[in-house]
């Protein structure tokens, strides 16, 4: 136990688990989930929000079992080696704001962190743009944490506090299986599913239901951060997140390439646009409100698993923020962004700048 | 004089920045890093160790873990090979 623990916190663990998730994903696409979509948190999130009907955007809704996996293999993961830790408090309506402004950016872009690197990985060219937005949202959020910016101390709570997300998830994996998706139907009770656009396209579930369980374990033994790969390189010159996250990307260009699915260039590519400017800005608020909240969207998964109730309100965030984005038109499509996407990313900067210059009063 | 930096509670990246913030403040060639969770004591460890210090002690507490770093070099001791002990 000890030597696996100390294998995860090495340098060659994270570099496995980048590997794995760079298998994993690309395989998933290539068993059914959307193109270069993968394991993409922002997005499954957006459809797990359409399947409950919290949005009506009939392209984008399918309960994600990858979702469900990442936190309850964290759960698990937590149990086995004794990290479970209910813990609650640390500016709780500040991380559903930030949460809620990462995923109205993701979904500008077209894609959370992870998604840009998959995006990358299948040839997408817009994909280095988002990056260079995510690391220049990020590095924003650096220069916050340099000069004291901090969400304060969380407290120890009770043990069921800290499951409620993964009991939300078990709820969902429930209803998904008491209510499959029927071929033709739009909708099986409480549950609607998409019968054309992404939300149509998924891996079968058993098979998602795994890969998420498998990468949320290793993901919460190793710390596997897409956005604090970058902030530690920016903060400190440290490499080890960045090396799962470089591995991830490798791995999975290298399995498109051998599956036939890398198609570079600009154009024509899926579940996505060439608006660079917004694709550049959406990341950038993604970037900064990730990078406030102190983990990408699958961190916060990872960590809502192991008993942080503050990143489970940092994902309740996030699932409202798609449900605002696809109701009011902040969403992009392939066509282009949304009719109010500009300004709800002039707006999520506003709060973030707001919320990073008004809390760095330093905290004993 | 051990200097004191409790980083009890706070998520990433606090832990590293004010492990950092005490090294580089140069007050004391000795500093003690109160942390609560596992993640923070890789990364403490792990950071202390990149900027040329040792892992002198590594103490189990009611709430938490006390890591104690010395200024210096140990190439024998490797933060990795510290919790295997």
């Amino acid at each position: 136990m000890v030597g696996l623990k100390n294998f995860f916190a090495g340098r060659w663990g994270i570099i496995a688990v980048g590997i794995v998730i760079g298998i994993l994903a690309p395989l998933l696409q290539k068993l059914g989930n959307p193109g270069n979509m993968g394991v993409c948190v922002a997005c499954f999130l957006r459809d797990i929000t359409g399947a409950v009907g919290l949005h009506r955007a009939d392209v984008v809704q399918y309960v994600r079992p990858e979702i469900i996996g990442f936190v309850l293999g964290s759960l698990i993961a937590a149990l086995m080696f004794k990290e479970y830790r209910p813990r609650l408090g640390s500016a709780p309506v500040v991380r559903f704001v930030l949460g809620a402004f990462a995923m109205i950016g993701a979904l500008v872009f077209l894609g959370c962190p992870w998604r840009a690197a998959l995006r990358l990985a299948g040839g997408d060219g817009s994909a280095i743009i988002g990056l260079l937005g995510l690391g220049f949202g990020i590095w924003v959020g650096t220069l916050f944490l340099k000069s004291g910016y901090s969400l304060g101390r969380t407290q120890q709570t009770h043990f069921t506090a800290g499951l409620m997300l993964p009991i939300i998830m078990a709820g969902l994996l429930f209803l998904m299986l008491v209510y499959p998706p029927i071929s033709g139907q739009a909708k099986n009770e409480v549950l609607f599913f998409s019968l054309k656009g992404p939300g149509s396209m998924h891996a079968p579930l058993l098979i998602s239901l795994a890969v998420g369980l498998l990468i949320g374990f290793l993901a919460q033994r190793s710390r596997f951060c897409t956005m604090g790969a970058i902030r530690d390189f920016v903060l400190f010159r440290h490499m080890h997140l960045l090396s799962g996250f470089i591995a991830l990307i490798v791995t999975a260009f290298v399995f498109n390439f051998l599956a036939g699915q890398f198609h570079p260039g600009f154009q024509g590519q899926p579940v996505a646009h060439t608006m660079q400017v917004w694709n550049f800005a959406g990341m950038m608020l993604s970037g900064l409100a990730f990078c406030l909240a102190g983990g990408c969207p699958g961190r916060q998964l990872f960590l809502s698993g192991e008993g942080d109730g503050d990143a489970a309100i940092f994902v309740l965030g996030m699932v409202f923020g798609a449900a605002f984005s696809h109701n009011f038109g902040l969403a992009s499509t392939p066509k282009g962004i949304g009719p109010y996407g500009i300004q709800a990313v002039i707006i999520g900067m506003l709060v973030c700048l707001f919320i990073g210059f008004t809390m760095r009063k330093r905290i004993a | 004089m051990v200097v004191k930096v409790d980083v009890r509670g706070l998520s990433c990246p606090q832990p590293v920045l004010m492990t950092m913030n005490a090294i580089k403040s140069g007050q004391s060639d000795e500093i003690c890093i109160v942390v609560d969770n596992d993640t923070a004591k890789e990364n403490v460890c792990r950071a202390a160790t990149d900027r040329g210090w040792t892992l002198s002690e590594i103490r189990d507490e009611s709430d938490g873990c006390a890591i104690t770093i010395k200024k210096g070099k140990d190439k024998e001791l490797g933060y990795l090979r510290f919790f295997e002990k």
